[in-house]
């Protein structure tokens, strides 16, 4: 089974963790502004790259924390993890993430 | 009147002394216990002076000592929560004293005693016997005395403290302990001569 590193407990088995979607969602300044095309748009729209991909994790059953991780969706290989609040990492040429 | 605490693996004390000596499994029921969330430096500062025993500063550890309200342990849980471990009985007067010394910063204390009970292990197969069902990498070398996570065991939420050479504490929710020993006694299964 794949190990995740999370940001504080270090590198632990893929069961512990819960997914949580892409990251760096930013809530509506206004959002009471939102046509309902602007609003479906930020509720059930998501980016579906081939490679890097900035994802929230949870080790739900560790120290229950939520994080930010890179993956690569074609290796599942985690390019990067880093904490709430922190920016993305720099990453490679060859890992710039998709947008 | 109330009746008589039973704790929960008072059913096992027999199955689980029977494991000796591949393991020797001990229930320390009814310790006091308070889950505390607070990120203020110097709430956390007070509160450990108040305990008599610092709180741990780095993730994954615990700290322990003695002070006013005797032998305690103060264990990692995240980066604002901890629990505070310390004999049967004192959980009111730890949390009066916990809350005096979190003065004015947020954050909360809370009494979980009735959440969890805690099994000892120990012996010279104690990481065997773990291996069977957890993943963290128990290698003295990775996982030092003093070494405090929560992860699974058998699929099931535990906290696993690392006390001595040979000896491990595992912190399991009290509806869960039942499971966890019969889960205990098969795995030392291979290690009984
Ligand atoms: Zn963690």
């Amino acid at each position: 089974m794949q190990l995740i590193p999370c940001p504080w407990c270090g590198p632990r088995e893929e069961a512990e963790f819960h997914y949580g979607g892409q990251a760096h969602v930013a809530y509506p300044e206004d959002p009471s502004a939102l046509t309902d095309e602007e609003w479906a748009q930020y509720v059930f729209f998501r980016e579906n790259p081939s490679g890097p991909f900035a994802e929230r994790w949870s080790h739900s059953a560790g120290c229950r924390r939520w994080f930010n991780a890179v993956r690569d969706t074609r290796t599942h290989d985690l390019l990067a993890v880093y904490r709430v609040g922190e920016p993305m990492p720099e990453l490679g040429e060859k890992d710039q993430v998709a947008s | 009147m109330t009746a008589d605490p039973t704790s929960p693996l008072a059913a096992w004390t027999d199955r689980l002394a029977a494991l000796a000596p591949a393991l020797t499994v001990a229930e320390r029921p009814f310790r006091a216990q308070l889950t505390v969330r607070v990120s203020d430096p110097s709430a956390i500062e007070a509160m450990g002076s108040a305990l008599g025993v610092a709180f741990p500063p780095v993730p994954c550890t615990f700290t322990s000592g003695s002070g006013p309200f005797g032998d305690l342990e103060v264990l990692w849980l995240g980066p604002d929560e901890f629990l505070v471990v310390a004999s049967p009985g004192l959980q009111v007067p730890i949390e009066d004293a916990l809350r005096a010394a979190r003065g004015s910063a947020r954050g909360s204390v809370v009494d979980t005693s009735a959440q969890r009970t805690t099994v000892v292990l120990e012996g010279a197969h104690v990481r065997d016997v773990l291996a069977h069902g957890c993943s963290v990498d128990l290698h003295p070398s990775s996982a030092p005395v003093g070494t405090c996570v929560q992860t699974l065991l058998a699929r099931t939420g535990i906290i696993l403290q690392v006390t001595g050479e040979d000896r491990f504490a595992v912190l399991v929710r009290s509806s869960f302990a039942g499971y966890l020993a019969a889960w205990l006694s098969d795995a030392c299964m291979e290690y009984r001569t």
